[in-house]
């Protein structure tokens, strides 16, 4: 890593320059996932899906694309996530299709589909723990509904609708996840009011829904093991906010920006730092535990549409300018007290966006 | 006659013939053992009165003889070197003086390698070990009553200084280490203090003694300039000594004032150099200045007028020492009138070079630090009148070193001066210099903390201020580390994030006739600063659109003026014009040249159309230049108003001198991958004639040749850098001609930026035209410039101007080079 080590200095440090820039995706880059790379494996593989339909497959060691799937003819790649079990791919695209990739051995295969039944900009979200059987949710039918399936068969499992009164508007952004204590599986969302809510995947009812923006929330991570998630929204604020013992959500503090409009956020898988991506080109760096800023990584010339960390710390962003740049900050500490977030025994593929 | 002469000297002449004759060991034994007595110490000493008679008139002889036998077979006379011993006592135990003197003698007589000059350099190298030297000098400064016999003290001061220099001489190779001056003159500081303390305890028991001895080997020892090593002894002896003692400090008053006049430029000079601090000169001194004109010239003149080689503690210990005494401080007075005054006669900031006037700069600070208000307040008109003559010729000058000198001096000067007038406030960028005034001009530290103590300090204060910034950087570190979990390596430093600011919306124009349109009537300030940061990228895209517009652009562009206080409005601005000129060059260069001479601009812009013209030639001479890119580069010299550092392409030009040979290889490069032609070529003219042509008329609200010189540098600038980039174009050899010709008529310009304007536009010259072409078409005026430039490397104050004209001078050097060959073939 060529990021300098942070130093107990008086004058602030400069700002930093991206450690590389990826070219050649040819359209806007609006989905970022790394792939392996964990525990002494080599450098991860970073895969990217851009407006035009296409993802993309990078090799951070030779800094170009290995590999291209088409799938989604044409239409944008909105969200990308890997499997922990075999080398998959799940990918969703404005074509209102989940593709399922088998990427083991230099394959390149779709070998399963789902529909969609959303036109909505909504990202799904899997919660997997190594078992043969997987769960995904995604946007519904109704446009304020979420639907849950058990993969690989497909089967539904149910529908989570609001309460006829509570109007949430759609659902925005998903993560299924499962506390440790406890086998029940939880699913967090945030909605077009603005507000985030907690489902109980079983029981199908809202354990609690907090108004954290006052616009659509636009991308949220959660921090399972302190139970404390940040969320970002059109508007011109983070939220911070924190799930009590009674799973009751509660904001615990908003933090103003400069410029509204927070496309994604993200928690590094060590829980140490957290990055936004923001409609006003920059890529905005937090300390997590307290939300201080780090750093204004300023460096793409459109809006920035998604962040993604690697399990070695590294960050990418993706642009409207056809560009994800790699930045290498604040390195993270080798020593292994710390889980990392969200990271189940056999998970060890990206494992932070589905915690 | 006394009685006792008769019974020594019959004594003292049986033994010179025994001693000089017999080859008896036991017979010369005896002699020298009877002649022993005379020494005192012996078992049984002769009576005082014949030792005194023997140690007066006899004791030199004796002294000769023995060196004048002195061989090996001699010395081997008796056993176990008895009879060396012996003989080395009579050197080490009598008349120090003549002991000395005869050595001396002994050694500058001896031939050159022989027995009998080691022995005696040996000898003397015992002498000076055994501390004999304090006896040599202390025995000079008791002849009380005895009216020393100037002869014979003038010999011992230049032997006892020349000491290292004799030896040097005569020992060559086998010189011995005591003898080294840096060895000999710390030993001979030593000594003198050895001195210096029995007399000191002599007065205090009542004896009358003199220094002027002391004082004339101290003055003869720096005026042989070894002042580091006798006073690097000596000062901080004294130092320690004169602390609390009084008669300390007069008899080291009297040392000083009894040194020769023209020793005591020397002298104080070192003595300056190596005490710390007023206090301490002001100890070893005393009222020096009052007493001695020499000194007050030294010190009030000399030191400050005419030298500037000294540090800056130096010259706050001086002007500190005029500052500490009552009686002294109407000197300080006098010395701040005339050193404001040389600051600010015009005519020395023309011929003094910038050091030194950054010398006089500070003694003037440092004099105002010291005096009082009360006492400024009496001289307060004279003061501020040089004052601001001197700002005024600085502020005018076109070197920004010399500007800053002034509104720096100006605005601590101004306050010390008329404090209760309005503040003077300069806008200037702070540097190193300035830093360093500005401390100089803060008041003394209290009198009575003697400066060895505050060096002592110094280092703790400077410890405590680090560890008060480090506590002041844990708080920020960990505001909020008092959260539920703590993590102790929470330590993540937080980047830079000035930069963070709210994002323009945009509001961008696509088209350059958009941008002109928002520039000149658009009230929406987003747009016009949108339109002003896109307006470079637009027309290089569109070379066609632009060209319909271009006259109009410029017009546009070099009348527009920052209405909102936009980032780095100068570089868009110009980046901007430097396309449009690039992109049509022949009627927006007509356009720019044309207005650069008429009525109704300021100078501001006058230079930015300078500027704007340079940066376009060397755009449009830039080979391979083809794939328009936008031109990113660091920032261009008008970027910053207030700086006329040499621009870029004057560290090209150098570069090129320095390294003609690359010329050749970029000339092929050039050729090499693009052939394109340097489009420089068809419009320089345009460029270049414009320029040239009316710098003698002068205008209304503009005078080339009276007061707007910094307009001048930067049109003799300019025109250079035309010139160089005109390189290997047709035109060169009429614009190598036309430019020669305007050198030749500004060449004794009182103005140093337009002095290096012209030389450098010499170099260019000497490399742009064809070495045939310079010969055939300006012979005569090559043959007039090579004593000018030679003048100018040699006596120019500015140095700049110097090494410019030294280049100058290599490349016509250069240029006889290639011609020879050719003529000769």
């Amino acid at each position: 890593m060529t990021a300098p080590l942070p130093t107990m200095a008086a004058s602030p440090l400069p700002p930093p320059d991206p450690q590389f820039v990826l070219r050649g995706t040819q359209s806007a880059v609006h989905a970022l996932h790394f792939f392996g790379g964990a525990r002494g494996q080599e450098r991860p593989l970073l895969l990217s899906g851009s407006l035009s339909g296409l993802v993309h497959i990078w090799s951070l060691q030779t800094r170009r694309a290995v590999a291209t799937l088409d799938g989604h003819g044409g239409q944008c790649v909105t969200w990308l996530q890997t499997l922990p079990q075999g080398h998959q791919l799940l990918s969703q695209g404005r074509d209102l299709k989940l593709r399922l990739w088998d990427l083991a051995e230099g394959r390149n295969a779709v070998v399963d589909s789902v529909p969609l039944e959303s036109l909505g900009f909504c990202r799904s979200s899997v919660l997997a723990r190594g078992q043969e059987r997987w769960m995904l949710a995604m946007p519904g039918r109704g446009s304020e509904e979420v639907q849950i399936l058990e993969m690989p068969s497909k089967t539904s499992v149910c529908t989570l609708k609001p309460e006829a009164d509570a109007k949430p508007g759609m659902p925005m952004c998903l993560e299924l996840w499962q506390a440790d204590s406890s086998p029940r599986p939880l699913l967090l969302a945030g909605y077009e009011d603005g507000s985030v809510a907690l489902w109980d995947v079983s029981e199908r009812k809202v354990c609690s829904r907090v108004a954290c923006h006052t616009e659509p929330v636009m991308g949220f991570d959660f921090d399972s093991q302190k139970a404390r998630g940040v969320s970002g929204s059109a508007e011109k604020a983070l939220a911070v906010w924190s799930l009590d013992e009674q799973q009751a959500l509660q904001v615990c503090r908003t933090h103003e920006l400069t410029n509204p409009g927070i496309a994604d956020v993200k928690i590094r898988p060590d829980r140490k730092i957290l990055a936004t991506a923001g409609w006003d080109h920059r890529v905005r760096v937090f300390h997590w535990r307290t939300m201080k800023p780090l750093a204004v990584l300023s460096f793409h010339s459109a809006t920035v549409h998604c962040v993604a960390f690697a399990t070695d710390g590294l960050l990418a962003a993706g642009s409207g300018d056809q560009r994800i740049s790699i930045w290498s900050l604040y390195p993270v500490r080798s020593d292994a007290s710390t889980p990392l977030l969200g990271h189940a025994e056999g998970g060890e593929v990206g494992a932070h966006a589905l915690a | 006659m006394d009685p006792g002469q008769s019974a020594v000297l019959p004594t003292v002449w049986e033994a010179l013939r025994t001693l000089s004759s017999s080859e008896d060991g036991d017979c010369i034994l005896s002699t020298l053992g009877s002649l022993k007595r005379y020494l005192g110490g012996a078992e049984s000493p002769a009576p005082p009165g014949e030792q005194e008679e023997f140690a007066r008139r006899h004791f030199s002889d004796v002294l000769r003889c023995l060196v004048g036998r002195l061989s090996p077979g001699w010395l081997e006379l008796l056993p176990d070197g008895q009879l060396e011993d012996l003989w080395a006592s009579f050197f080490l135990e009598g008349p120090a003086d003549q002991a000395f003197l005869v050595l001396m003698e002994s050694i500058e007589g001896a031939a050159s390698p022989s027995f009998r000059l080691t022995k005696t350099a040996q000898l003397l190298a015992r002498f000076l070990r055994a501390g004999r030297m304090a006896a040599v000098m202390e025995g000079q400064c008791r002849q009380r009553a005895g009216p020393a016999f100037p002869p014979l003290q003038d010999a011992l001061l230049s032997k006892a200084v020349g000491l290292p220099d004799h030896l040097g001489n005569r020992l060559r190779r086998e010189n011995l280490e005591p003898f080294l001056p840096q060895n000999y003159f710390p030993l001979l500081g030593e000594e003198i203090v050895r001195v210096l303390q029995a007399l000191v305890d002599s007065l205090r028991g009542g004896w009358d003694c003199s220094v002027s001895f002391l004082s004339q080997v101290l003055g003869k020892a720096c005026v042989h300039g070894r002042q580091k090593e006798i006073l690097g002894v000596l000062v901080p002896r004294l130092t320690a000594l004169t602390r609390a003692n009084c008669l300390w400090q007069r008899v080291c008053w009297r040392l000083v004032e009894c040194v020769p006049d023209r020793a005591m430029e020397a002298l104080l000079t070192g003595l300056v150099e190596a005490a710390l601090g007023p206090e301490v000169l002001s100890r070893l001194l005393g009222n020096l200045v009052m007493k001695s004109k020499k000194a007050q010239f030294v010190m009030t003149r000399k030191i400050l007028f005419l030298q500037y080689r000294y540090s800056t503690p130096m010259l706050q210990s001086l002007l500190g020492y005029l500052a500490m005494d009552s009686q002294r401080r109407p000197l300080l007075i006098q010395v701040l009138k005339e050193l404001l005054e040389t600051w600010g006669s015009s005519s020395a900031i023309r011929h003094a070079s910038l050091p030194q006037q950054c010398y006089v700069s500070k003694a003037v600070l440092i004099c105002l630090a010291h005096l009082g208000e009360v006492e400024l307040r009496d001289s307060r008109e004279d003061l501020l009148a040089s004052l601001m003559a001197g700002v005024k010729s600085r502020l005018d000058s076109s070197l920004p070193a010399v500007r800053r000198l002034g509104m720096t001096v100006a605005e601590v000067a101004s306050a010390r001066i008329h404090p209760e007038g309005p503040p003077l406030r300069f806008q200037y960028e702070e540097d190193e210099l300035s830093r360093e005034l500005l401390a100089l001009a803060a008041p003394p530290p209290a009198a009575d903390s003697p400066s060895e103590a505050s060096l002592a300090v110094a280092p703790v204060a400077a410890e405590t201020t680090d560890r008060g910034s480090a506590d002041r950087g844990i708080p920020q570190a960990r505001p909020e580390g008092t959260g539920s979990d703590l993590d102790s390596d929470d330590e993540l430093v937080p980047y830079d994030m000035s930069g963070d600011r709210e994002l323009k919306s945009g509001k961008t124009p696509a088209y350059v006739r958009d941008c002109v349109e928002a520039l000149t009537s658009s009230e929406d300030w987003e747009r016009w600063e949108a339109a002003l940061r896109a307006l470079e990228g637009l027309i290089i895209r569109s070379p066609a659109a632009a060209r319909e517009v271009s006259v109009e652009l410029a017009k546009v562009l070099l009348h527009l003026e920052e209405k909102t206080s936009v980032v780095g409005f100068e570089g868009l601005r110009q980046r901007a014009l430097v396309a449009v000129v690039v992109t049509d060059p022949v009627p927006v260069a007509e356009y720019l040249t044309s207005q650069f001479y008429a009525l109704n601009f300021s100078l501001r812009q006058r230079m930015d159309i300078l500027d704007v013209l340079t940066l376009a030639a060397q755009e449009l001479s830039r080979p391979g230049r083809l794939p328009k890119t936008p031109q990113c580069g660091s920032p261009s010299p008008a970027s910053q108003p207030s700086s006329t550092q040499a621009p870029a392409w004057r560290a090209v030009v150098e570069e090129r001198i320095r390294s003609k040979t690359r010329r050749f290889t970029q000339g092929s490069a050039r050729r090499g991958p693009d052939a394109s032609p340097n489009e420089f070529n068809l419009v320089a003219g345009y460029f270049f004639f414009p320029l040239i042509r009316h710098f003698d008329r002068p205008l209304v609200t503009f005078d080339l040749l009276g007061e707007d010189q910094l307009v001048l540098g930067r049109l003799v600038h300019t025109l250079g850098a035309l010139m160089y980039l005109a390189v290997n174009t047709t035109v060169a050899v009429a614009m190598g001609k036309a430019l020669l010709e305007f050198v030749w008529t500004l060449r004794f310009h009182g103005d140093a930026y337009v002095r290096r304007g012209l030389l450098s536009a010499v170099s260019s010259i000497l490399l742009s035209v064809p070495a045939e072409r310079l010969l055939a078409d300006l012979p005569d005026e090559l043959l007039e410039a090579r004593p000018w430039l030679a003048d100018v490397a040699e006596q120019d104050p500015d140095e700049d101007c110097r090494v410019l004209a030294v280049k100058a001078l290599l490349l016509l050097e250069k240029l006889k080079g290639t011609l020879l060959p050719l003529s000769s073939s």
